[in-house]
Protein backbone atom coordinates (compact mmCIF):
# COMPACT_ATOMS: atom_id res chain seq x y z
CA UNK A 1 0.00 0.00 0.00
CA UNK A 2 1.45 3.37 -1.02
CA UNK A 3 1.80 6.39 1.22
CA UNK A 4 -0.98 8.27 -0.54
CA UNK A 5 -3.42 5.52 0.24
CA UNK A 6 -2.21 5.26 3.83
CA UNK A 7 -2.66 9.00 4.27
CA UNK A 8 -6.14 8.80 2.78
CA UNK A 9 -7.21 5.99 5.15
CA UNK A 10 -5.61 7.79 8.07
CA UNK A 11 -7.65 10.91 7.26
CA UNK A 12 -10.87 8.93 7.11
CA UNK A 13 -10.15 7.21 10.42
CA UNK A 14 -9.31 10.52 12.07
CA UNK A 15 -12.55 12.04 10.76
CA UNK A 16 -14.38 8.98 12.11
CA UNK A 17 -12.78 9.55 15.51
CA UNK A 18 -13.86 13.20 15.45
CA UNK A 19 -17.40 12.22 14.52
CA UNK A 20 -17.45 9.44 17.12
CA UNK A 21 -16.26 11.81 19.82
CA UNK A 22 -18.90 14.33 18.79
CA UNK A 23 -21.62 11.69 18.78
CA UNK A 24 -20.70 10.51 22.27
CA UNK A 25 -20.45 14.10 23.48
CA UNK A 26 -23.87 14.88 22.05
CA UNK A 27 -25.39 11.80 23.70
CA UNK A 28 -23.33 12.27 26.85
CA UNK A 29 -23.09 8.49 26.67
CA UNK A 30 -21.24 5.82 24.70
CA UNK A 31 -18.12 3.68 24.50
CA UNK A 32 -15.19 5.71 23.27
CA UNK A 33 -12.17 3.57 24.20
CA UNK A 34 -13.20 0.45 22.27
CA UNK A 35 -14.42 2.55 19.36
CA UNK A 36 -11.04 4.22 18.95
CA UNK A 37 -9.17 0.92 19.21
CA UNK A 38 -11.34 -0.58 16.44
CA UNK A 39 -11.89 2.30 14.03
CA UNK A 40 -8.72 1.89 11.96
CA UNK A 41 -9.68 -1.70 11.15
CA UNK A 42 -13.24 -0.67 10.23
CA UNK A 43 -11.87 2.08 8.01
CA UNK A 44 -9.76 -0.39 6.05
CA UNK A 45 -12.66 -2.85 5.80
CA UNK A 46 -15.20 -0.34 4.50
CA UNK A 47 -12.86 1.77 2.34
CA UNK A 48 -10.46 -0.84 1.03
CA UNK A 49 -11.26 -4.49 1.69
CA UNK A 50 -14.96 -5.23 1.49
CA UNK A 51 -16.43 -5.92 -1.96
CA UNK A 52 -19.84 -5.21 -3.45
CA UNK A 53 -20.94 -2.85 -0.72
CA UNK A 54 -23.13 -0.11 -2.07
CA UNK A 55 -24.51 2.63 0.18
CA UNK A 56 -27.43 3.05 -2.23
CA UNK A 57 -28.27 -0.63 -1.98
CA UNK A 58 -27.10 -1.69 1.47
CA UNK A 59 -28.80 -5.10 1.40
CA UNK A 60 -27.58 -6.35 -1.96
CA UNK A 61 -27.20 -10.11 -1.62
CA UNK A 62 -23.65 -10.58 -2.92
CA UNK A 63 -22.04 -7.97 -0.63
CA UNK A 64 -19.30 -8.79 1.82
CA UNK A 65 -20.70 -8.66 5.34
CA UNK A 66 -19.45 -7.12 8.55
CA UNK A 67 -20.69 -8.24 11.97
CA UNK A 68 -19.77 -5.99 14.86
CA UNK A 69 -20.00 -8.65 17.53
CA UNK A 70 -18.71 -6.13 20.07
CA UNK A 71 -21.95 -4.26 19.44
CA UNK A 72 -20.97 -1.35 21.69
CA UNK A 73 -18.44 -0.24 19.08
CA UNK A 74 -21.06 1.91 17.34
CA UNK A 75 -19.11 5.13 17.92
CA UNK A 76 -16.66 3.66 15.38
CA UNK A 77 -19.07 1.81 13.10
CA UNK A 78 -21.68 4.54 12.60
CA UNK A 79 -19.14 7.26 11.72
CA UNK A 80 -17.43 4.83 9.33
CA UNK A 81 -20.74 4.00 7.65
CA UNK A 82 -21.72 7.68 7.46
CA UNK A 83 -18.39 8.60 5.89
CA UNK A 84 -18.87 5.73 3.42
CA UNK A 85 -22.20 7.29 2.43
CA UNK A 86 -24.75 4.99 4.04
CA UNK A 87 -26.53 7.85 5.84
CA UNK A 88 -26.04 11.60 6.43
CA UNK A 89 -23.05 12.53 8.57
CA UNK A 90 -25.09 15.14 10.46
CA UNK A 91 -27.37 12.37 11.78
CA UNK A 92 -24.48 11.20 13.98
CA UNK A 93 -25.30 14.09 16.31
CA UNK A 94 -28.52 12.26 17.19
CA UNK A 95 -26.62 9.13 18.33
CA UNK A 96 -28.39 7.45 21.26
CA UNK A 97 -31.14 10.10 21.31
CA UNK A 98 -34.73 8.98 21.83
CA UNK A 99 -35.91 10.20 18.42
CA UNK A 100 -32.93 8.84 16.47
CA UNK A 101 -32.43 5.65 14.48
CA UNK A 102 -28.81 5.51 15.66
CA UNK A 103 -29.20 3.22 18.65
CA UNK A 104 -26.54 2.63 21.29
CA UNK A 105 -25.64 -0.82 20.05
CA UNK A 106 -25.49 -2.04 16.44
CA UNK A 107 -28.96 -2.35 14.92
CA UNK A 108 -29.56 -3.91 11.51
CA UNK A 109 -33.14 -2.92 10.75
CA UNK A 110 -32.83 0.82 11.21
CA UNK A 111 -29.21 1.68 10.48
CA UNK A 112 -28.25 1.30 6.80
CA UNK A 113 -25.08 -0.72 6.36
CA UNK A 114 -25.37 -2.71 9.58
CA UNK A 115 -25.53 -6.39 8.69
CA UNK A 116 -26.39 -7.82 12.11
CA UNK A 117 -27.80 -6.48 15.35
CA UNK A 118 -25.53 -7.07 18.32
CA UNK A 119 -25.06 -5.97 21.87
CA UNK A 120 -25.32 -8.99 24.13
CA UNK A 121 -21.68 -10.05 23.93
CA UNK A 122 -20.54 -13.31 22.43
CA UNK A 123 -23.32 -13.70 19.86
CA UNK A 124 -21.96 -12.11 16.69
CA UNK A 125 -19.48 -14.80 15.70
CA UNK A 126 -22.30 -17.37 15.58
CA UNK A 127 -24.29 -15.10 13.28
CA UNK A 128 -21.21 -14.65 11.10
CA UNK A 129 -20.82 -18.45 10.93
CA UNK A 130 -24.47 -18.63 9.80
CA UNK A 131 -23.85 -16.04 7.09
CA UNK A 132 -20.74 -17.88 5.90
CA UNK A 133 -22.62 -21.20 5.84
CA UNK A 134 -25.44 -19.60 3.85
CA UNK A 135 -22.85 -18.21 1.45
CA UNK A 136 -21.39 -21.69 0.92
CA UNK A 137 -24.86 -23.16 0.46
CA UNK A 138 -25.71 -20.58 -2.20
CA UNK A 139 -22.27 -20.77 -3.85
CA UNK A 140 -22.10 -17.01 -3.32
CA UNK A 141 -18.68 -15.41 -3.37
CA UNK A 142 -19.13 -13.01 -0.49
CA UNK A 143 -16.87 -12.95 2.56
CA UNK A 144 -17.91 -12.38 6.15
CA UNK A 145 -15.91 -10.30 8.63
CA UNK A 146 -16.71 -10.48 12.35
CA UNK A 147 -15.10 -8.20 14.89
CA UNK A 148 -14.95 -9.22 18.54
CA UNK A 149 -13.71 -7.49 21.62
CA UNK A 150 -10.99 -9.18 23.62
CA UNK A 151 -13.07 -9.23 26.79
CA UNK A 152 -15.98 -10.48 24.71
CA UNK A 153 -14.25 -13.73 23.81
CA UNK A 154 -14.48 -14.76 27.44
CA UNK A 155 -18.06 -15.67 26.51
CA UNK A 156 -18.44 -19.42 25.95
CA UNK A 157 -20.59 -19.01 22.85
CA UNK A 158 -17.58 -17.59 20.98
CA UNK A 159 -15.83 -20.93 21.35
CA UNK A 160 -18.94 -22.84 20.29
CA UNK A 161 -18.91 -20.74 17.13
CA UNK A 162 -15.15 -21.22 16.79
CA UNK A 163 -15.63 -25.00 16.78
CA UNK A 164 -18.42 -24.81 14.22
CA UNK A 165 -16.41 -22.58 11.86
CA UNK A 166 -13.57 -25.09 12.04
CA UNK A 167 -15.88 -28.04 11.43
CA UNK A 168 -17.43 -26.45 8.36
CA UNK A 169 -14.06 -25.19 7.03
CA UNK A 170 -15.42 -21.70 6.51
CA UNK A 171 -12.70 -20.08 4.42
CA UNK A 172 -15.13 -17.26 3.61
CA UNK A 173 -15.08 -16.16 7.26
CA UNK A 174 -12.57 -13.81 8.86
CA UNK A 175 -12.67 -13.07 12.57
CA UNK A 176 -10.94 -10.11 14.16
CA UNK A 177 -10.11 -9.75 17.84
CA UNK A 178 -9.71 -6.12 18.87
CA UNK A 179 -7.01 -6.90 21.42
CA UNK A 180 -6.74 -3.67 23.39
CA UNK A 181 -6.13 -5.62 26.60
CA UNK A 182 -8.62 -3.67 28.73
CA UNK A 183 -12.16 -4.46 29.82
CA UNK A 184 -14.60 -2.76 32.19
CA UNK A 185 -13.21 -4.15 35.44
CA UNK A 186 -9.52 -3.89 34.60
CA UNK A 187 -6.96 -5.52 32.37
CA UNK A 188 -7.98 -8.62 30.45
CA UNK A 189 -4.98 -10.38 31.98
CA UNK A 190 -6.33 -9.73 35.48
CA UNK A 191 -10.02 -10.28 34.89
CA UNK A 192 -9.72 -13.44 32.78
CA UNK A 193 -6.55 -14.05 30.82
CA UNK A 194 -6.83 -15.11 27.17
CA UNK A 195 -3.29 -16.23 26.50
CA UNK A 196 -2.07 -18.14 24.68
CA UNK A 197 -4.64 -16.61 22.36
CA UNK A 198 -3.16 -17.49 18.99
CA UNK A 199 -2.75 -21.09 20.01
CA UNK A 200 -6.34 -21.25 21.21
CA UNK A 201 -7.74 -20.24 17.83
CA UNK A 202 -5.27 -22.44 16.02
CA UNK A 203 -6.34 -25.44 18.06
CA UNK A 204 -9.96 -24.75 17.08
CA UNK A 205 -9.02 -25.12 13.42
CA UNK A 206 -8.40 -21.50 12.46
CA UNK A 207 -5.51 -19.97 10.54
CA UNK A 208 -4.27 -17.10 12.70
CA UNK A 209 -2.50 -13.85 11.95
CA UNK A 210 -1.27 -11.25 14.37
CA UNK A 211 -1.01 -7.60 13.34
CA UNK A 212 -0.76 -4.05 14.61
CA UNK A 213 -4.40 -2.99 14.45
CA UNK A 214 -3.47 0.64 13.76
CA UNK A 215 -1.16 -0.07 10.80
CA UNK A 216 -3.33 0.49 7.71
CA UNK A 217 -0.99 -1.32 5.35
CA UNK A 218 -0.75 -4.32 7.65
CA UNK A 219 -4.52 -4.44 8.14
CA UNK A 220 -5.21 -4.31 4.40
CA UNK A 221 -2.51 -6.90 3.72
CA UNK A 222 -3.79 -9.38 6.29
CA UNK A 223 -7.28 -9.35 4.73
CA UNK A 224 -5.67 -10.01 1.33
CA UNK A 225 -3.56 -12.81 2.80
CA UNK A 226 -6.68 -14.28 4.38
CA UNK A 227 -8.20 -14.76 0.93
CA UNK A 228 -5.42 -17.20 0.09
CA UNK A 229 -6.29 -19.50 2.99
CA UNK A 230 -8.43 -22.43 1.89
CA UNK A 231 -10.57 -24.87 3.88
CA UNK A 232 -10.39 -23.05 7.17
CA UNK A 233 -11.50 -19.80 8.76
CA UNK A 234 -9.05 -17.02 9.53
CA UNK A 235 -8.60 -15.18 12.81
CA UNK A 236 -6.81 -11.86 12.88
CA UNK A 237 -5.52 -10.93 16.31
CA UNK A 238 -5.19 -7.19 16.11
CA UNK A 239 -3.04 -5.62 18.78
CA UNK A 240 -4.67 -2.30 19.49
CA UNK A 241 -4.66 0.59 21.95
CA UNK A 242 -7.84 1.43 23.79
CA UNK A 243 -8.69 5.10 23.24
CA UNK A 244 -6.14 5.33 20.38
CA UNK A 245 -5.72 8.83 19.00
CA UNK A 246 -6.38 10.86 22.15
CA UNK A 247 -3.32 10.96 24.39
CA UNK A 248 -5.07 10.99 27.75
CA UNK A 249 -7.52 8.25 26.77
CA UNK A 250 -4.96 5.78 25.47
CA UNK A 251 -4.53 2.59 27.51
CA UNK A 252 -6.80 3.93 30.23
CA UNK A 253 -9.61 1.62 31.29
CA UNK A 254 -11.65 4.54 32.60
CA UNK A 255 -12.47 5.39 28.99
CA UNK A 256 -14.37 2.17 28.36
CA UNK A 257 -17.88 3.48 28.71
CA UNK A 258 -18.05 6.91 30.20
CA UNK A 259 -18.43 10.09 28.17
CA UNK A 260 -15.92 12.95 28.34
CA UNK A 261 -16.68 16.00 30.46
CA UNK A 262 -16.77 19.31 28.60
CA UNK A 263 -13.09 20.18 29.13
CA UNK A 264 -12.04 16.63 28.27
CA UNK A 265 -14.12 16.82 25.12
CA UNK A 266 -12.45 20.09 24.13
CA UNK A 267 -8.96 18.70 24.74
CA UNK A 268 -9.70 15.47 22.86
CA UNK A 269 -11.22 17.37 19.95
CA UNK A 270 -8.24 19.71 19.78
CA UNK A 271 -5.87 16.73 19.55
CA UNK A 272 -7.89 15.02 16.83
CA UNK A 273 -8.32 18.21 14.81
CA UNK A 274 -4.61 18.84 15.01
CA UNK A 275 -3.97 15.32 13.76
CA UNK A 276 -6.35 15.88 10.86
CA UNK A 277 -4.74 19.22 9.99
CA UNK A 278 -1.33 17.58 9.97
CA UNK A 279 -2.62 14.91 7.60
CA UNK A 280 -4.26 17.44 5.31
CA UNK A 281 -1.37 19.91 5.42
CA UNK B 1 -62.66 -38.88 18.52
CA UNK B 2 -60.03 -39.64 15.96
CA UNK B 3 -57.00 -41.84 15.91
CA UNK B 4 -53.86 -41.53 17.94
CA UNK B 5 -50.98 -39.88 16.11
CA UNK B 6 -47.40 -39.03 16.93
CA UNK B 7 -46.84 -35.30 17.06
CA UNK B 8 -43.12 -35.62 16.50
CA UNK B 9 -43.57 -37.97 13.54
CA UNK B 10 -45.99 -35.47 12.06
CA UNK B 11 -43.41 -32.72 12.56
CA UNK B 12 -40.69 -34.77 10.88
CA UNK B 13 -42.96 -35.47 7.91
CA UNK B 14 -44.13 -31.92 7.36
CA UNK B 15 -40.62 -30.47 7.71
CA UNK B 16 -39.36 -32.84 5.02
CA UNK B 17 -42.35 -31.98 2.82
CA UNK B 18 -41.81 -28.24 3.29
CA UNK B 19 -38.13 -28.74 2.51
CA UNK B 20 -39.19 -30.14 -0.85
CA UNK B 21 -41.44 -27.16 -1.53
CA UNK B 22 -39.11 -24.40 -0.39
CA UNK B 23 -35.36 -24.64 -0.77
CA UNK B 24 -34.82 -21.72 1.62
CA UNK B 25 -35.73 -23.99 4.53
CA UNK B 26 -32.75 -25.34 6.49
CA UNK B 27 -32.73 -27.46 9.64
CA UNK B 28 -30.22 -27.26 12.48
CA UNK B 29 -29.76 -29.72 15.32
CA UNK B 30 -27.71 -29.72 18.49
CA UNK B 31 -27.08 -33.44 18.85
CA UNK B 32 -30.72 -34.37 19.42
CA UNK B 33 -31.61 -35.39 15.90
CA UNK B 34 -32.75 -38.68 17.37
CA UNK B 35 -35.51 -36.67 19.07
CA UNK B 36 -36.28 -34.05 16.44
CA UNK B 37 -36.38 -36.78 13.78
CA UNK B 38 -35.01 -34.36 11.22
CA UNK B 39 -33.33 -37.32 9.51
CA UNK B 40 -36.38 -37.35 7.24
CA UNK B 41 -35.30 -33.85 6.19
CA UNK B 42 -31.55 -34.44 6.17
CA UNK B 43 -31.84 -37.67 4.14
CA UNK B 44 -33.47 -35.68 1.35
CA UNK B 45 -31.51 -32.45 1.78
CA UNK B 46 -28.15 -33.27 3.36
CA UNK B 47 -26.67 -29.91 2.31
CA UNK B 48 -29.39 -28.04 4.14
CA UNK B 49 -29.05 -29.82 7.46
CA UNK B 50 -26.46 -28.86 10.07
CA UNK B 51 -25.64 -30.61 13.32
CA UNK B 52 -23.68 -28.11 15.38
CA UNK B 53 -23.12 -30.34 18.38
CA UNK B 54 -24.24 -29.69 21.93
CA UNK B 55 -24.20 -25.92 21.58
CA UNK B 56 -27.72 -24.53 21.55
CA UNK B 57 -26.74 -20.87 21.90
CA UNK B 58 -24.48 -21.15 18.88
CA UNK B 59 -27.21 -23.01 16.99
CA UNK B 60 -29.63 -20.12 17.48
CA UNK B 61 -26.97 -17.57 16.51
CA UNK B 62 -26.05 -19.49 13.35
CA UNK B 63 -29.73 -19.60 12.43
CA UNK B 64 -29.96 -15.84 12.91
CA UNK B 65 -27.02 -15.28 10.57
CA UNK B 66 -28.52 -17.61 7.96
CA UNK B 67 -31.86 -15.81 8.21
CA UNK B 68 -30.15 -12.50 7.36
CA UNK B 69 -29.13 -14.21 4.11
CA UNK B 70 -32.67 -15.28 3.25
CA UNK B 71 -32.74 -18.78 4.71
CA UNK B 72 -35.63 -20.05 6.84
CA UNK B 73 -33.91 -22.01 9.61
CA UNK B 74 -35.72 -24.42 11.94
CA UNK B 75 -33.63 -25.05 15.07
CA UNK B 76 -34.15 -28.03 17.33
CA UNK B 77 -33.48 -29.06 20.89
CA UNK B 78 -35.39 -29.78 24.05
CA UNK B 79 -37.53 -26.82 25.18
CA UNK B 80 -35.25 -26.61 28.22
CA UNK B 81 -32.25 -25.91 26.01
CA UNK B 82 -33.77 -23.66 23.35
CA UNK B 83 -36.23 -21.50 25.31
CA UNK B 84 -34.25 -22.03 28.50
CA UNK B 85 -30.55 -22.12 27.73
CA UNK B 86 -30.62 -19.98 24.59
CA UNK B 87 -33.11 -17.39 25.85
CA UNK B 88 -30.69 -14.49 25.40
CA UNK B 89 -29.78 -15.59 21.86
CA UNK B 90 -33.45 -16.01 20.91
CA UNK B 91 -34.24 -12.57 22.33
CA UNK B 92 -31.27 -10.60 21.04
CA UNK B 93 -30.08 -12.40 17.90
CA UNK B 94 -33.48 -13.52 16.57
CA UNK B 95 -36.58 -11.75 17.86
CA UNK B 96 -35.17 -8.25 18.43
CA UNK B 97 -33.96 -8.03 14.79
CA UNK B 98 -37.18 -9.87 13.76
CA UNK B 99 -35.32 -12.61 11.90
CA UNK B 100 -37.14 -15.46 10.22
CA UNK B 101 -36.00 -18.23 12.56
CA UNK B 102 -38.28 -20.98 13.83
CA UNK B 103 -37.29 -22.26 17.26
CA UNK B 104 -38.54 -25.70 18.26
CA UNK B 105 -38.89 -26.61 21.93
CA UNK B 106 -39.03 -30.40 21.76
CA UNK B 107 -40.07 -32.72 24.61
CA UNK B 108 -41.66 -29.85 26.51
CA UNK B 109 -43.45 -30.03 29.85
CA UNK B 110 -43.21 -33.41 31.57
CA UNK B 111 -43.05 -35.40 28.37
CA UNK B 112 -39.38 -36.06 29.16
CA UNK B 113 -40.65 -38.08 32.14
CA UNK B 114 -37.83 -40.29 33.38
CA UNK B 115 -35.13 -37.72 32.66
CA UNK B 116 -36.45 -35.61 35.52
CA UNK B 117 -36.71 -31.91 36.33
CA UNK B 118 -33.51 -30.78 34.58
CA UNK B 119 -35.10 -31.86 31.30
CA UNK B 120 -38.74 -31.01 32.05
CA UNK B 121 -39.32 -27.46 30.96
CA UNK B 122 -42.45 -25.95 32.52
CA UNK B 123 -41.56 -22.32 31.89
CA UNK B 124 -40.83 -22.09 28.15
CA UNK B 125 -44.17 -20.53 27.20
CA UNK B 126 -43.63 -17.89 29.84
CA UNK B 127 -40.08 -17.11 28.70
CA UNK B 128 -40.98 -16.99 25.02
CA UNK B 129 -44.22 -15.07 25.51
CA UNK B 130 -42.58 -12.10 27.19
CA UNK B 131 -40.19 -11.40 24.31
CA UNK B 132 -41.76 -8.50 22.39
CA UNK B 133 -43.21 -9.60 19.04
CA UNK B 134 -42.47 -13.29 19.41
CA UNK B 135 -45.09 -15.73 18.12
CA UNK B 136 -45.62 -18.66 20.50
CA UNK B 137 -47.41 -21.85 19.52
CA UNK B 138 -48.19 -25.29 20.90
CA UNK B 139 -49.91 -27.98 18.82
CA UNK B 140 -52.40 -30.42 20.32
CA UNK B 141 -52.18 -33.27 17.84
CA UNK B 142 -50.50 -34.59 14.71
CA UNK B 143 -52.91 -32.95 12.28
CA UNK B 144 -52.60 -29.56 13.93
CA UNK B 145 -48.81 -29.91 13.99
CA UNK B 146 -48.68 -30.33 10.24
CA UNK B 147 -50.91 -27.36 9.54
CA UNK B 148 -49.13 -25.25 12.16
CA UNK B 149 -45.63 -25.90 10.85
CA UNK B 150 -46.76 -25.07 7.34
CA UNK B 151 -48.24 -21.77 8.56
CA UNK B 152 -45.07 -21.01 10.51
CA UNK B 153 -42.91 -21.60 7.45
CA UNK B 154 -45.08 -19.20 5.48
CA UNK B 155 -45.06 -16.55 8.21
CA UNK B 156 -42.14 -14.14 7.85
CA UNK B 157 -40.77 -13.69 11.36
CA UNK B 158 -39.63 -15.40 14.54
CA UNK B 159 -41.73 -18.19 16.05
CA UNK B 160 -41.40 -20.56 18.96
CA UNK B 161 -43.17 -23.92 18.80
CA UNK B 162 -43.54 -25.97 21.96
CA UNK B 163 -43.55 -29.62 20.92
CA UNK B 164 -44.70 -32.47 23.10
CA UNK B 165 -42.99 -35.83 22.84
CA UNK B 166 -45.99 -38.05 23.19
CA UNK B 167 -48.62 -39.27 20.80
CA UNK B 168 -52.09 -37.83 21.28
CA UNK B 169 -55.62 -38.43 20.16
CA UNK B 170 -56.34 -36.51 16.99
CA UNK B 171 -59.13 -34.00 17.59
CA UNK B 172 -58.60 -31.48 14.88
CA UNK B 173 -59.09 -33.76 11.89
CA UNK B 174 -62.62 -32.46 11.54
CA UNK B 175 -64.50 -30.83 8.66
CA UNK B 176 -63.88 -27.13 8.45
CA UNK B 177 -60.74 -27.16 10.59
CA UNK B 178 -58.28 -24.65 9.24
CA UNK B 179 -55.23 -23.67 11.25
CA UNK B 180 -54.58 -19.96 11.56
CA UNK B 181 -51.94 -18.36 13.78
CA UNK B 182 -53.69 -16.50 16.60
CA UNK B 183 -57.11 -18.15 16.15
CA UNK B 184 -58.18 -20.64 18.79
CA UNK B 185 -60.44 -23.55 17.85
CA UNK B 186 -63.72 -24.47 19.51
CA UNK B 187 -63.59 -28.27 19.54
CA UNK B 188 -66.88 -28.80 21.31
CA UNK B 189 -69.59 -26.40 22.36
CA UNK B 190 -70.95 -26.02 25.86
CA UNK B 191 -72.71 -23.42 27.97
CA UNK B 192 -71.84 -24.28 31.58
CA UNK B 193 -68.07 -23.81 31.53
CA UNK B 194 -65.29 -23.25 29.01
CA UNK B 195 -62.07 -25.24 29.23
CA UNK B 196 -59.30 -23.49 27.38
CA UNK B 197 -56.48 -25.96 26.78
CA UNK B 198 -53.18 -26.09 24.94
CA UNK B 199 -50.92 -28.87 23.67
CA UNK B 200 -51.37 -32.30 25.21
CA UNK B 201 -53.90 -30.95 27.71
CA UNK B 202 -56.43 -30.61 24.87
CA UNK B 203 -56.76 -34.38 24.84
CA UNK B 204 -57.39 -34.41 28.59
CA UNK B 205 -59.82 -31.52 28.31
CA UNK B 206 -61.82 -33.47 25.74
CA UNK B 207 -61.92 -36.47 28.07
CA UNK B 208 -63.01 -34.19 30.91
CA UNK B 209 -65.80 -32.71 28.77
CA UNK B 210 -67.03 -36.20 27.93
CA UNK B 211 -67.09 -37.21 31.60
CA UNK B 212 -68.75 -33.94 32.65
CA UNK B 213 -71.42 -34.51 30.02
CA UNK B 214 -72.30 -37.79 31.72
CA UNK B 215 -72.94 -35.74 34.85
CA UNK B 216 -75.10 -33.29 32.92
CA UNK B 217 -72.49 -30.54 32.76
CA UNK B 218 -71.98 -29.07 29.35
CA UNK B 219 -68.36 -27.96 28.86
CA UNK B 220 -66.98 -26.04 25.91
CA UNK B 221 -63.43 -27.03 24.92
CA UNK B 222 -61.16 -24.55 23.19
CA UNK B 223 -57.87 -25.64 21.65
CA UNK B 224 -55.65 -22.60 22.18
CA UNK B 225 -52.77 -23.56 19.92
CA UNK B 226 -51.46 -19.99 19.83
CA UNK B 227 -50.33 -18.59 23.16
CA UNK B 228 -49.19 -15.38 21.54
CA UNK B 229 -50.85 -13.48 20.01
CA UNK B 230 -53.66 -14.75 22.22
CA UNK B 231 -57.14 -15.02 20.68
CA UNK B 232 -59.04 -12.40 22.74
CA UNK B 233 -62.24 -12.85 20.81
CA UNK B 234 -62.67 -16.54 21.54
CA UNK B 235 -61.91 -15.95 25.24
CA UNK B 236 -64.42 -13.12 25.62
CA UNK B 237 -67.06 -15.06 23.71
CA UNK B 238 -66.52 -18.02 26.02
CA UNK B 239 -66.75 -15.77 29.08
CA UNK B 240 -70.02 -14.26 27.83
CA UNK B 241 -71.61 -17.53 26.78
CA UNK B 242 -70.47 -19.84 29.60
CA UNK B 243 -69.71 -17.49 32.50
CA UNK B 244 -66.93 -19.71 33.87
CA UNK B 245 -63.42 -20.36 32.54
CA UNK B 246 -60.77 -22.97 33.26
CA UNK B 247 -57.39 -22.93 31.54
CA UNK B 248 -55.28 -26.06 31.45
CA UNK B 249 -51.64 -26.50 30.46
CA UNK B 250 -48.69 -28.80 31.23
CA UNK B 251 -46.71 -25.70 32.17
CA UNK B 252 -46.30 -23.52 35.20
CA UNK B 253 -49.52 -21.63 35.92
CA UNK B 254 -47.30 -18.55 36.09
CA UNK B 255 -46.64 -16.98 32.72
CA UNK B 256 -48.14 -19.43 30.23
CA UNK B 257 -51.63 -19.99 28.84
CA UNK B 258 -53.35 -19.36 32.19
CA UNK B 259 -51.66 -16.02 32.56
CA UNK B 260 -52.37 -15.03 28.96
CA UNK B 261 -56.09 -15.76 29.41
CA UNK B 262 -56.11 -14.09 32.85
CA UNK B 263 -54.72 -10.91 31.32
CA UNK B 264 -57.55 -10.78 28.80
CA UNK B 265 -60.24 -11.57 31.36
CA UNK B 266 -58.94 -9.23 34.07
CA UNK B 267 -59.17 -6.25 31.76
CA UNK B 268 -62.50 -7.12 30.18
CA UNK B 269 -64.77 -9.56 31.98
CA UNK B 270 -65.46 -10.47 35.56
CA UNK B 271 -66.16 -14.21 35.49
CA UNK B 272 -65.10 -17.08 37.74
CA UNK B 273 -61.74 -18.33 36.52
CA UNK B 274 -59.26 -21.04 37.53
CA UNK B 275 -55.82 -21.82 36.12
CA UNK B 276 -55.16 -25.56 36.01
CA UNK B 277 -51.53 -26.51 35.45
CA UNK B 278 -48.24 -26.98 37.24
CA UNK B 279 -48.52 -25.09 40.51
CA UNK B 280 -45.14 -23.35 40.52
CA UNK B 281 -43.24 -26.59 41.04
CA UNK B 282 -40.52 -28.63 39.38
CA UNK B 283 -41.31 -32.07 38.04
CA UNK B 284 -39.90 -35.41 39.08
CA UNK B 285 -38.33 -38.45 37.46
CA UNK B 286 -40.88 -41.05 36.55
CA UNK B 287 -43.07 -42.40 33.80
CA UNK B 288 -44.60 -39.48 31.91
CA UNK B 289 -48.16 -40.37 32.95
CA UNK B 290 -47.05 -40.78 36.57
CA UNK B 291 -45.48 -37.31 36.64
CA UNK B 292 -48.64 -35.88 35.07
CA UNK B 293 -50.74 -37.66 37.71
CA UNK B 294 -48.50 -36.35 40.50
CA UNK B 295 -49.21 -32.79 39.38
CA UNK B 296 -52.91 -33.41 38.80
CA UNK B 297 -52.57 -32.89 35.08
CA UNK B 298 -55.37 -35.33 34.29
CA UNK B 299 -58.95 -35.24 33.07
CA UNK B 300 -59.99 -35.64 36.72
CA UNK B 301 -57.91 -32.62 37.68
CA UNK B 302 -59.65 -30.56 35.01
CA UNK B 303 -63.07 -31.84 36.11
CA UNK B 304 -62.40 -30.72 39.69
CA UNK B 305 -61.46 -27.25 38.47
CA UNK B 306 -64.52 -27.08 36.20
CA UNK B 307 -66.84 -27.93 39.06
CA UNK B 308 -65.12 -25.45 41.37
CA UNK B 309 -65.40 -22.65 38.86
CA UNK B 310 -69.06 -23.42 38.14
CA UNK B 311 -69.75 -23.30 41.89
CA UNK B 312 -68.38 -19.74 41.96
CA UNK B 313 -70.94 -18.52 39.40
Amino acid sequence: MDNVKIRELSKIATKARILGLDAIHSANSGHIGGAFSAVDIMTVLFFETMRNIDPKNPKQPNRDRFVLSKGHGTAALYPTLALRGFFPIEDLKTFRHIDSYLSGHAEMNHVPGVDMSAGSLGQGLSAAVGMALAGKLDHAGYRVYAMMGDGEIQEGQIWEAAMAAGKYKLDNLVGIVDYNRLQIDGTVAEVMPLEPLKEKWKSFGWETFEIDGHDYAAIAQVFEDAKQIKNKPVMVIANTVKGKGVSFMENNVNWHGHPPAEDEYQRAMAELKKALEDLEG
Amino acid sequence: MGNTGSVKQAYAEILAQLGKENEKIVAIDADLQACSLTDKFSDSFPDRHFNVGIAECNMVGIAAGMATCGKIPFVHSFAMFTAGRAYDQIRNSVVYPHLNVKVMGMYAGFTNGEDGPTHQCVEDLSLMRTIPGNVVLCPSDANETKQMVRAVAEYDGPCYIRMPRSATQTHTDIPGYQFEIGKGVELCDGKDVAIIATGIMVERAMQAAQLLKEEGICARVIDMHTIKPIDRQIILKAADETGAIVTTEDHNIIGGLGSAVAEVLAENRCVPFIRHGVKDAFGKSGKFEAVMELHGLTAQGIIACAKAVIAQK
